[in-house]
């Protein structure tokens, strides 16, 4: 006698009962608030707010604590909830020269107009576990304003337009509205507004991995990092009952200015072109690794052999979402027993079919 | 009363529209399902949302599920055939909580079905709405990766390259050795990929008489067989189509005319078919069919 397995409901009970104690761990540690992940835990914040689509410290600090530090579920929650949000309005274009830095650096340039300003980086750290951050220690305070240098710097970039030297980035002149993936299917070819907003929300894993492949010769790009800032500028809407224009708060946000060289073309003289990154928050690494993959992908648009994975459009911008990537990736964890069934069916019957022509050959042999 | 009352009597999530959904976006899948209805076969592309499970789980089959639910429908939702596997559980509990209607495990209760992988025994009716969850929407993608490619030969009917795969196919193996996710075309115009059903189930869906909607949400593709269209899996002359045959029948049920699932029992190699319909044999079960492992037949047992 055989009585099938029943009970996926009370089965999928328990196991988010076991998730939400084993969230909490030991219950004699105290419980993570929400604001000790917004403030010390910031950079995962920022990463979630970036790859979520959303700039909001507090959620995206409730979506980490919630997935037990998983940024990748984290990022889940937070889109999972932006998608019920009603939308209002669309902000005016950010103006990042009139960010407020906290850090800004070129690596093009020895010095320019505003300097440099390292502002709060891991870089030039030694990669030493702090074994006094295992007791409770001070908090420790900078010496120095902490940034805000000027009201206004101009973007190094710029400083390269005066000679000619560096491409001209300029508005559509069609005024056409930016595209948008979370109303629209993604189509193929992609324009550059489309494909910076996917490589915004892209994995930062995966745009780290295809920047670096340009970086080592697949679609070589002779990058320079033209400017780096990070630092708060206000959103500004439109009102159109009131017919100006209305500060409605100040984001971090982290730009990337690549500089690479370009070969010049049949129609163009050798210049410099660039690639684009922007992040919220302190999301260095990925505004980076996202103006490298920019760059390759203009590959089409400047006249260059599309030879690389990082240059195909259709490759980077299919597979560089990390929600879609999990969920399809973990969907087969799902029951496919039907499939398989199927497939069970069809490798017995390519078997038996082998065999018989084997055995029916052998008796031809013995003949 | 087999229509679980406890499940529609529970309030619908505070805060959230009805079927999750907002009404614009609604709309705008609806439009997109006309669309495909008009156009049978056809992708459309639509703005596929983010939905609270994970792609790949089935955000298709629910965007369009909750485009076109109302209050009095009576939900059925299965996974390889099954009410109660756990994926199908818990998307019948999302509706629950976002809608409030009536669910059934009852294949003939259904107004709107939600299915992976299967089409169910039970022929459906003008009153229904089969509504398939699909992976890969594309039924040229193992042929070419290119979505930019795939458009155009879907636009120029250029299928030689599945006829060919098909060929190549009988020629190394003596026949197709594609055994689910079967290429069909849809009314004479468009190559279709039935979402993985297992080819026993493909006929099911040529001159069906519910409205079958396919919904692929990472793709963001909808699209669908209107009722009584014509669905034609692709075969040759000398090599027709055929479905897969087991060599028992049902263990509870006796039937011999449904797909059937292997249950292993031991580590010696004992194993069990049995219908993967779940509502087809405990139907057939109550009718008085008995397979050679059924349990003698419990009136409360089947409640």
């Amino acid at each position: 006698m055989y009585v099938a397995v029943k009970g996926g409901e009370a089965a999928i009970e328990n196991a988010h009962k076991l998730l939400a104690e084993d969230r909490r761990g030991d219950p004699d540690v105290p419980e993570l608030t929400v604001a000790q992940i917004r403030e010390q835990l910031s950079l995962a914040v920022d990463r979630v707010m970036t790859e979520g689509s959303v700039y909001d410290p507090d959620l995206a600090a409730l979506a980490l604590k919630q997935a037990r530090g998983d940024q990748v579920e984290a990022i889940f929650l937070l889109r999972a909830y932006r998608t019920t949000l009603p939308r209002f309005a669309v902000s005016k274009p950010i103006d990042t020269a009139r960010m407020q830095v906290s850090r800004r650096i070129s690596s093009c340039f020895k010095d320019m107009p505003g300097g440099q300003l390292l502002g709060p980086t891991f870089d030039y750290t030694h990669r030493l576990l702090d074994f006094s951050l295992l007791a409770k220690g001070e908090a420790p305070q900078a010496e120095g304003n902490g940034g805000s240098v000027a009201d206004a710097l101009p973007q190094v970039v710029d400083l390269l337009n005066a000679e000619g030297l560096i491409e001209q980035e300029k508005p559509d002149p069609d005024d056409a509205p930016v595209g948008d993936l979370t109303r629209e299917p993604l189509l193929l070819p992609a324009g550059r507004d489309v494909r910076l907003q996917n490589l915004a929300r892209a994995d930062e894993g995966y745009l780290l991995a295809l920047g670096y492949s340009t970086q080592r010769g697949y679609a070589r790009s002779h990058p320079f990092v033209g400017e780096i800032r990070s630092g708060e500028v206000s959103v500004e809407i439109d009102v159109p009952e009131l017919g100006f224009s209305v500060d409605i708060g100040d984001i971090t946000v982290t730009e990337c200015q690549m500089v690479n060289q370009f070969r010049g073309s049949k129609t163009e003289p050798p210049k410099f072109t660039r690639g684009y990154g922007l992040s919220f928050g302190y999301a260095e690494r990925k505004a980076m690794a996202m103006a490298l993959v920019d760059r390759a992908l203009r590959a089409e648009e400047l006249g260059e052999d599309v030879t690389a994975p990082a240059q195909d459009q259709e490759f980077v911008l299919y597979h560089a979402d990390n929600v879609e990537a999990s969920g399809f990736v973990q969907h087969l964890k799902l029951p496919h027993h039907v499939d398989f069934q199927s497939e069970l069916t069809l490798v017995r019957t390519m078997r038996a079919e082998i065999a018989a022509e084997r055995e029916e050959a052998l008796r031809e042999a013995a003949q | 009363m087999t229509i679980q009352q406890s499940y529609a009597a529970t309030a619908t999530v505070a805060g959230y529209n009805f079927a999750f959904l907002d009404e614009q976006t609604k709309r705008m899948i609806r439009r997109a399902i006309l669309k495909a209805v008009a156009i049978p076969g056809y992708q459309v592309p639509f703005g596929s949302r983010e939905m609270p499970l994970p792609y790949g789980w089935g955000t298709g089959g629910m965007q369009v599920t909750a485009a076109v639910i109302g209050k009095n429908d009576v939900l059925k939702v299965i996974d390889q055939g099954a009410d109660d596997t756990t994926n199908a559980v818990s998307i019948r509990r999302f509706f629950t909580r976002m809608t409030g209607v009536a669910t059934t495990e009852k294949t003939r209760e259904a107004t709107l079905i939600q299915t992976r992988h299967r089409v169910p025994e039970m022929p459906l009716t003008e009153n229904q709405i089969l509504v398939y969850q699909v992976p890969i929407p594309e039924p040229l993608r193992w042929l070419e990766p290119r979505e930019s490619e795939t458009r155009k030969m879907h636009a120029l009917s250029e299928y030689g390259v599945m006829h060919v795969k098909l060929y190549e196919d009988i020629s190394r193996h003596g026949h197709i050795s594609t055994a689910y996710d079967y290429p069909v075309m849809v009314n004479g115009r468009y190559l279709m990929r039935c979402s993985p059903i297992p080819k026993f189930d493909t006929p099911k869906l040529h001159m069906n008489a519910a409205l079958q909607l396919f919904g692929a949400g990472r793709e963001k593709r909808i699209y669908a067989v209107p009722p009584y269209t014509e669905v034609k899996p692709l075969d040759f002359e000398d090599h027709p189509f055929q479905i897969e045959r087991w060599p028992e029948t049902c263990a509870l049920c006796n039937a011999e005319d449904s797909f059937l699932d292997e249950v292993i029992l031991d580590d010696r190699g004992g194993r069990m078919f049995v219908c993967s319909d779940t509502d087809y044999c405990s139907e057939r079960q109550a009718a008085g069919h008995r397979g050679r492992m059924a349990a003698p037949y419990k009136e409360e047992a089947a409640q």
